[in-house]
Parts: structure tokens; C-alpha cells; sequence
């Protein structure tokens, strides 16, 4: 392999402050293939592509690219080599437009030294045509839709001419269709002799799209194969380590009364006439493509956003729900879908992450019962099994797995009755992934209500009892979990035919 | 823990330990990097003029920091809410002229009130109720209206000094003596030199501490103390958490007036006279403090010990300087780079 290798990492080690990020890694990426990076959150993939990015400097270990050892102090230099990363988190100048974005800082000068506005444009333009990408270079950035922000980012990596591209989870907020349209373009890179290291969750895109395999566990190098040599049982359990028996670890609860129930729920443009109902027990799905307006239901019924009209009712009872805090007052929970826009408090400890929600229940005489705060949060790093070396640790120290188990213990120490999940398990590695269901499950069998957005339907038909699917705002459908297939789902969320359940119109 | 890991003896677990209490050092000067410094300071300071380590000088010092170091703490807390107070100073004064005008002698040329009498307690309320109601108008206009937090407390320090001057242009003077006690008194006084000067503790001082171990006891052991982290931590997960983010707003810049009315009280009672003057450039004073003490601009991060250490910071070098005979115009200078290094400094550990 090493013959033909465009890029090679030897022995690479990085350490943080209590945590060994990368062990002697070792990394090798063939010409013009398609390497998937794997692992799970905290494995140190994202370390080792910001040591070759030069982000981060290794503590050791030695990089070779096309035949000679390099030293990359930062991007720039790694852009200089030919190395272009596309980072998970997207970082657009939002008020620019497109073209000035692609060419930041490297913007084509006229004879007076002023930008050449006409060559930007057209280099915008040819370079997007090669790609297919249909896009405007004058369109300003912050108008475009989270697909279109990553297709630039594309087209500025393969702007530099790079002869290796790194792409940190660029499926994670894309459709289906974005993802072929992007699977295109990166096949196409790959005839034009690019090397691409590919990071991803997703094991069906990695048997699709990739060459060759490296997967990496707590910081170690696992193996390095090609992906003909695997198959996803093999990969799954290389990741973690152990055999996972099954994938979805449903248990069924006993499903009680009506706990949460929507009438007519209206937010004008958003969503119109949302009726459903909840139970005890349940683990209810909510399912339908980007934009239907899943979220939206959320945010207003749990008071993040005001809705038009519509009526909630919870127990039983008639619920004025204004605010978040008030929400939380009648047992709901909810973890939101971005955890690092609306999740985490990242320049705070886990102590502080994990009680946020629930410090009123602390409160003894105007101070807060350190003890008993001290032993709740212990509890639950426990129960979630959440590994930190310390309750001080800040928790963007955490890997995104266990910042999310302490999400979901910030939202357990509320006691909540009713818990709605938004995406619990996007951007988690399988083991995380699976310990959120399980712990979805326990939760349902202890009698509280599960609410779960996810886009994964596999995720959807796995773990839910009943599935309302949104389609353009509307309930495209609601579905028993017997009744539910792939095919019913798509259609009720495409909203080409409309199965309704009698029960609910 | 250490005592364990050197009674295992064995070569391998001793080399574990060298690595382990390295480790340990770095984290320990992570975190008290800045007092190492401001010790290093007082050293150097103390090798350059022995003027610096007289106590009356010591005292001297925690005296002359006492005002900005009241301000400071409050603008801490703002910071920590990712906000900034730019009206400090002037409120200061606004509270200075309002609270001295009801602490005159009553047979003064130029009372405000002539010929009565307030209990000591009536300019104490207005200084206090004065810095509250300023910092709730600063706090309602960025929760309610809106307003980045620069904007609002500019806009804020520009009318309380103009307030301050149409109330008075001329400083309020001829204070009773029981006012003056509050900035002057010194308590515990004791003798140590015959023929020197007494040494005690100052009001201000005992003002000072007073406030900065309450200011401490609230941030790290109260709801809304973790809430001001909260909301500086990451305001939108703060407001899904459930938390009033307005009410904490509010209530936090209105502390933050109201130890600026304090200020006031301080400091006009120790120059003997309430000036619409006064506190000229104190705000920035006290978000340098706060600065050098480790609060980050950008929120969720800070403390009031590290606050009164970058006060002290300032404080030492001020006095130190004075005693070397610096000029002043080079004392501007030294002070702005110190600012700039420590946050050099800050941004470096933090990578």
C-alpha cells in the first residue's frame, strides 16, 4: 500500500489535558481513492485530521505527502501542500456572496490592486459549472439552505486545486438526494486523480462510496482495509469493539392514558391544523424530510416559539405553555436538535452543563444543596455511564457523544414526564447510539412519554410505538408501529397519497 | 494522592509520578497564573524601592483600590453574561453628587438642603437606589428592547453624567463627619512605630472585602449565580433550560449600578465632596480588572478573586510606578500593554 501512498501518518500522538486523544497513529491514504475515516465519537478521527489540517500540532510522529516528510504548522500551509479540509461545522461569512466566500483571501486583482469583480465571477461560475453545482456566485451566503452551504464549501476545496480533500461528516445535514448529487461530485474529484478522506457515521454510505477503510477506537488504529474485505456486521464491530447484537433494542412498555394532546396546533407559514396524542409509555416518532416542519411542532409546544392557535392539553388538563419554563413546569423535556447552538454551555464545566435545568429543586433556604447536587450528578454519570475525568471538566473537552449523554441527563434531573428527543442520536457513534435507545426504552417502561424527531428512518421504524409523519407542515399521516413500512412513511412524508388513521382526524 | 503514588516506589510508577505532578504544575499555573504574576510583581516592586513594603504603602494600595475594585466586581458579573458596562464611572458620579447633597452640614454655605438634617442612612439609600435604578434601566433596554449591551451603557453614560452636572456643577462640599467616615474612617487602628503615622483598616477596604466574599457566595452558591454562567455559557440552551434570560439580565446590571452607586458613596465621602466629575474613566479601569483577572469578553468565564487580583494588579502598578518617579504619561503606556499581555496570556493557555 505504502508504494502508491499520497499520504502518510506515522506514529502521530496527541494529548489534552486529561485525555489521550491519539496513540501512535498510524494512517496511510492510497492516490485517487476514497478513504473512509471510522469510529466513534472520541475515537480521534476529527484529532488526526486537525493535526494534517494543521490545526493542531502532534506531540508526535512524523507526516509524509507525495514522497516528501512535511512539517504543517497551519491550514495554510496545508492548503500550500494541497491538503483542503471541509469542516463538519460549516463556516460561511454569511454577508458575502458566494463567489467572494469560494475566493477569500484569494480574490483576483485588477491592475490597480482593487478586486477584479468580473474574474471572480467567472471563475465562480466555471468552477461551479464543472461541478454541477446550480448556484448563483452573486447569491449572498446567508440566503442559501444548509445543502447549498456545504456545496460551496465543496467547491472552494476543489478551488485550491487540492490534491487530498478531508470531508468531516458532510451527509450530516443533507437530504438524500443532496447526498447523490454529492456523492457525483466526489466521484468525479476521485477521476481527476483527488484523494478523499471521507468521515462519516453512516455505514451505508461508506460501502458505497469508499475504497478503502481505517477505523479508529479511543485513539488507537484499529485496522486498515479495503471495503470489499467488509461488510457492516464486521465494521460495526470493529468500531466498538464488542459484537452489538442488534442495532434497535426495542422493549415494549405497557402503554398508559393520554398524557400530552394536541389540538390544531398553528404557527402561520410553519405548520397548520398538528393534531395528535401521546401516552404513558409510548415512544412516539415524529418523521418527514428536512423543512416539513417537525420542529417547528416542537418548538411550540414546548414554548420556544409562539404559535397562532391550537390547543395543549396535558394530563388532562388545559396547558398555557409561554415559555420554555413554563414547559418545564409541566414535565416536559426537551432536547434540542443542535446541541452546540442550543446544547451545550461549552465554556462551562459538566457540573454546571448537567443541573442547569433543575437547579430550582436544589435550592434549600436561598443556596443550593451541594451535597445533594453533587450526589444527583454523580447518579447519573453513572446511569449514562458519561466518561469525564471530572465533574470540572469543561465539556467541550467531551466527545460528542458524552456532551449528549449530559444533554440528556441535564433533562433526566428535571424528572420530566413527557421527554421529546430532537435527533437524540445524529453525529453519535453506534455505541452512544445504542445506549440512547436503551435508555429511550427504560424510560418508556418507567411510564414516561418519549417524543423522537429523527430523519433516520431506519431509527424511525425501529424504535417507535406509533409515527406521526409531517409533510409540508401538515400531518401527512399517522401510522401504528405494525402498519409502518419505509414505503408507507415516504410516501405519507411526500405526501403523494395520504393514508389517514381514523383514530386521530 | 501524591503520598500514594511515591510510596509505590518502582521505577515505572515514580516516572508515572514525575509525569503526573508536571502535569499537576501546569494545571495549577493554568489556573493561578495570575497571582504568580501580580507575587512576581510585588517582588520586583519591593527590590526596586523599599517604599513599596512599608504597611502604611500596603495599606495605601488596598485603599486606593477599593472604588474600582467595588465597580469591577459588578462588571464582572456583566461580562460573565457576555455583556459590558460602559456607565459605570458616571453613575458613579451621579450617585456621588445625589447622596452628598443629603449628607451636608446643615449650616454650610452651600447646602443643597439648608438648615436639615438626614440621618445617615437616607444618602446611603439614595447612592444605592440611584446605581440600582441606572443599571435596571441599562438591563431593561437590553433584555426588552434589544439593544446590544455597548450601546445601552454608552447611552447610559452619557445621561447620568449629564444628570449628575444639571443637579450640580459644582461639587458638593461640607460633608458631616459621619458621611466622611464611610471613604476616611479607618478601623483597628494600631501603633507599630512610635513617631509613624497609625496603620488601620480602612472603611473602604472592609467595604470591599464585604462585597467581593458576598459577590462570591451568590456566583458559586446560588441559582442565580450559576444562571449568570448560564446565560453567558450559551444564552438560547439557557432560555430552553428554562431560565428567565431578561429577569437576569435586569437583575444582573442592576447589582452592577447598584456597586456603582456604592462606589460613589465611597468615593465621595473619601475626597470629602461630591463632584459630577468624579469616576472619569473608572469603567474602563474596572473591565481591565476584570480582564487581567481571567473574565473572558466572550462570556461564561470568570471570578471575583480573579477580578480583585487584576484590581491589585493595577493598583501596585500605579503606586509601584509613582514611587519609581515615572512619569505619568509613561504610566498610561506601561498600564494599556500589561491589559493587553494578560489577555495575550489568556487566549494562550486556552488552546
Amino acid at each position: 500500500m505504502s508504494e502508491n501512498a499520497i499520504l502518510q501518518m506515522e506514529n502521530i500522538s496527541k494529548s489534552f489535558p486529561g485525555v489521550n486523544a491519539l496513540n501512535s497513529v498510524n494512517f496511510a491514504v492510497r492516490a485517487g481513492t476514497i478513504h473512509a475515516l471510522m469510529g466513534e465519537n472520541g475515537a480521534g478521527k476529527s484529532t488526526l485530521m486537525k493535526v494534517l489540517d494543521g490545526i493542531y500540532a502532534p506531540d508526535g510522529g512524523q507526516v509524509t505527502f507525495q514522497n516528501q516528510v512535511v512539517s504543517i504548522d497551519s491550514t495554510h500551509t496545508a492548503l500550500k501542500l494541497g491538503i483542503s479540509m471541509i469542516h463538519q461545522e460549516l463556516s460561511p461569512v454569511p454577508y458575502m456572496t458566494v463567489a467572494e466566500n469560494i475566493y477569500l483571501g484569494r480574490e483576483p486583482l485588477n491592475a490597480l490592486g482593487l478586486i477584479d469583480m468580473r474574474r471572480l465571477q467567472a471563475d465562480t461560475q466555471a468552477l461551479l459549472q464543472r461541478l454541477e453545482i446550480d448556484l448563483d456566485p452573486a447569491a449572498v451566503m446567508k440566503d442559501l439552505s444548509v445543502a447549498n452551504t456545504q456545496m460551496v464549501e465543496i467547491a472552494k476545496a476543489v478551488s485550491y486545486d487540492a490534491s487530498l480533500i478531508i470531508m468531516d461528516e458532510p451527509t450530516s445535514a443533507i437530504t438524500e438526494r443532496e447526498v447523490a448529487h454529492l456523492f457525483k461530485i466526489i466521484r468525479s474529484l476521485k477521476e481527476r486523480g483527488v484523494a478523499i478522506i471521507y468521515i462519516t457515521h453512516k455505514m451505508d454510505e461508506v460501502f458505497k462510496i469508499a475504497d478503502d477503510v481505517t477505523v479508529l477506537r479511543d485513539g488507537n488504529h484499529i485496522a486498515t482495509m479495503p471495503v470489499a474485505e467488509l461488510n457492516k456486521e464486521r465494521l460495526i464491530s470493529l468500531m466498538v469493539g464488542r459484537e452489538l447484537t442488534e442495532i434497535f433494542p426495542k422493549d415494549f412498555a405497557e402503554i398508559g392514558e393520554v398524557i400530552l394532546s394536541v389540538q390544531n396546533l398553528t404557527r402561520k407559514g410553519l405548520v397548520e391544523n398538528v393534531s395528535f396524542e401521546v401516552r404513558r409509555g409510548e415512544i412516539f416518532g415524529i418523521a418527514g424530510l428536512m423543512g416539513a416542519g417537525r420542529t417547528s411542532v416542537i418548538e411550540g409546544i414546548f414554548g420556544v416559539q409562539k404559535i397562532d392557535s391550537g390547543q395543549i392539553t396535558i394530563k388532562g388538563k388545559p396547558a398555557h405553555i409561554n415559555s420554555p419554563a413554563d414547559a418545564i413546569h409541566q414535565g416536559m423535556a426537551l432536547l434540542t436538535e443542535d446541541r452546540k447552538l442550543t446544547g451545550i454551555m461549552s465554556s462551562l464545566p459538566v457540573r454546571d452543563n448537567m443541573t442547569v435545568a433543575s437547579l430550582p429543586s436544589y435550592e434549600k433556604r436561598g443556596f443550593l444543596d451541594q451535597k445533594r447536587i453533587e450526589k444527583s450528578i454523580n447518579e447519573e454519570k453513572d446511569r449514562l455511564s458519561i466518561k469525564t475525568p471530572s465533574m470540572d471538566q469543561l465539556i467541550k473537552f467531551l466527545s460528542g457523544g458524552n456532551q449528549q449523554k449530559v444533554l440528556v441527563s441535564r433533562w433526566l434531573m428535571t424528572l420530566p414526564d413527557i421527554l421529546i428527543l430532537d435527533e437524540p442520536t445524529r453525529g453519535i457513534d453506534v455505541g452512544a447510539k445504542a445506549e440512547i435507545h436503551r435508555l429511550m426504552c427504560k424510560l418508556a417502561q418507567e411510564g414516561k412519554a418519549v417524543i423522537m424527531i429523527s430523519s433516520e428512518l431506519p431509527e424511525i421504524l425501529g424504535m417507535s410505538d406509533r409515527i406521526l409523519v409531517m409533510c409540508e407542515g401538515k400531518v401527512g399521516g399517522i401510522f401504528e408501529r405494525k402498519d409502518a413500512t419505509q414505503e408507507a412513511i415516504l410516501e405519507a412524508a411526500t405526501g403523494q397519497h395520504l393514508p389517514q388513521d381514523k383514530e386521530y382526524v | 494522592m501524591f503520598k500514594e503514588q511515591n510510596m509505590a516506589g518502582t521505577t515505572t510508577t515514580k516516572k508515572s509520578s514525575q509525569i503526573w505532578s508536571r502535569e499537576w504544575l501546569k494545571a495549577f499555573l493554568r489556573k493561578y497564573a495570575i497571582v504568580v504574576i501580580f507575587l512576581a510583581m510585588c517582588v520586583a516592586m519591593s527590590m526596586m524601592t523599599s517604599a513599596f513594603y512599608q504597611p502604611n504603602n500596603l495599606v495605601n494600595v488596598v485603599r486606593q483600590i477599593s472604588v474600582v475594585g467595588i465597580i469591577a466586581i459588578g462588571v464582572t458579573m456583566v461580562i460573565i453574561t457576555t455583556g459590558i458596562d460602559l456607565s459605570s464611572g458616571s453613575v458613579l458620579a451621579l450617585a456621588a453628587v445625589l447622596a452628598a447633597s443629603f449628607g451636608q452640614q446643615p449650616d454650610w454655605h452651600d447646602a443643597k438642603y439648608p438648615g436639615t438634617v438626614f440621618p445617615l442612612i437616607v444618602p446611603i439609600l439614595v447612592a444605592l437606589l440611584v446605581g440600582i435604578l441606572s443599571g435596571a434601566i441599562n438591563g431593561g433596554l437590553i433584555a426588552k428592547f434589544k439593544i446590544p449591551p455597548f450601546i445601552a451603557t454608552l447611552g447610559m453614560m452619557t445621561v447620568a453624567r449629564g444628570v449628575a452636572l444639571l443637579y450640580s456643577n459644582r461639587p458638593v462640599s461640607g460633608l458631616t463627619d459621619s458621611y466622611n467616615f464611610i471613604g476616611q474612617g479607618e478601623i483597628f487602628k494600631v501603633f507599630p512605630v512610635e513617631g509613624r503615622p497609625p496603620l488601620g483598616l480602612p472603611v473602604p477596604v472592609i467595604i470591599l472585602v464585604v462585597v467581593a466574599i458576598l459577590s462570591h457566595i451568590m456566583l458559586t452558591r446560588t441559582r442565580f449565580g450559576r444562571y449568570i454562567y448560564a446565560v453567558g455559557g450559551n444564552e438560547q440552551a439557557a432560555l430552553i433550560s428554562g431560565l428567565n434570560i431578561g429577569r437576569i439580565k435586569i437583575g444582573v446590571y442592576a447589582i452592577a449600578g447598584l456597586l456603582s452607586g456604592l462606589a460613589g458613596l465611597v468615593l465621595s465621602s473619601r475626597i470629602g465632596s461630591g463632584q459630577p466629575g468624579l469616576g472619569m474613566g473608572y469603567e474602563l479601569d474596572a473591565i481591565a480588572s476584570a480582564v487581567i483577572g481571567g473574565t473572558s469578553l466572550s462570556g461564561g468565564v470568570g471570578t471575583i478573586w480573579g477580578t480583585i487580583i487584576g484590581a491589585l494588579i493595577i493598583g501596585v502598578l500605579n503606586n509601584g510606578l509613582d514611587l519609581l518617579n515615572v512619569s505619568a504619561y509613561w504610566q498610561t503606556i506601561i498600564k494599556g500593554s500589561i491589559i493587553v499581555m494578560a489577555v495575550i496570556i489568556d487566549e494562550r493557555k486556552n488552546r
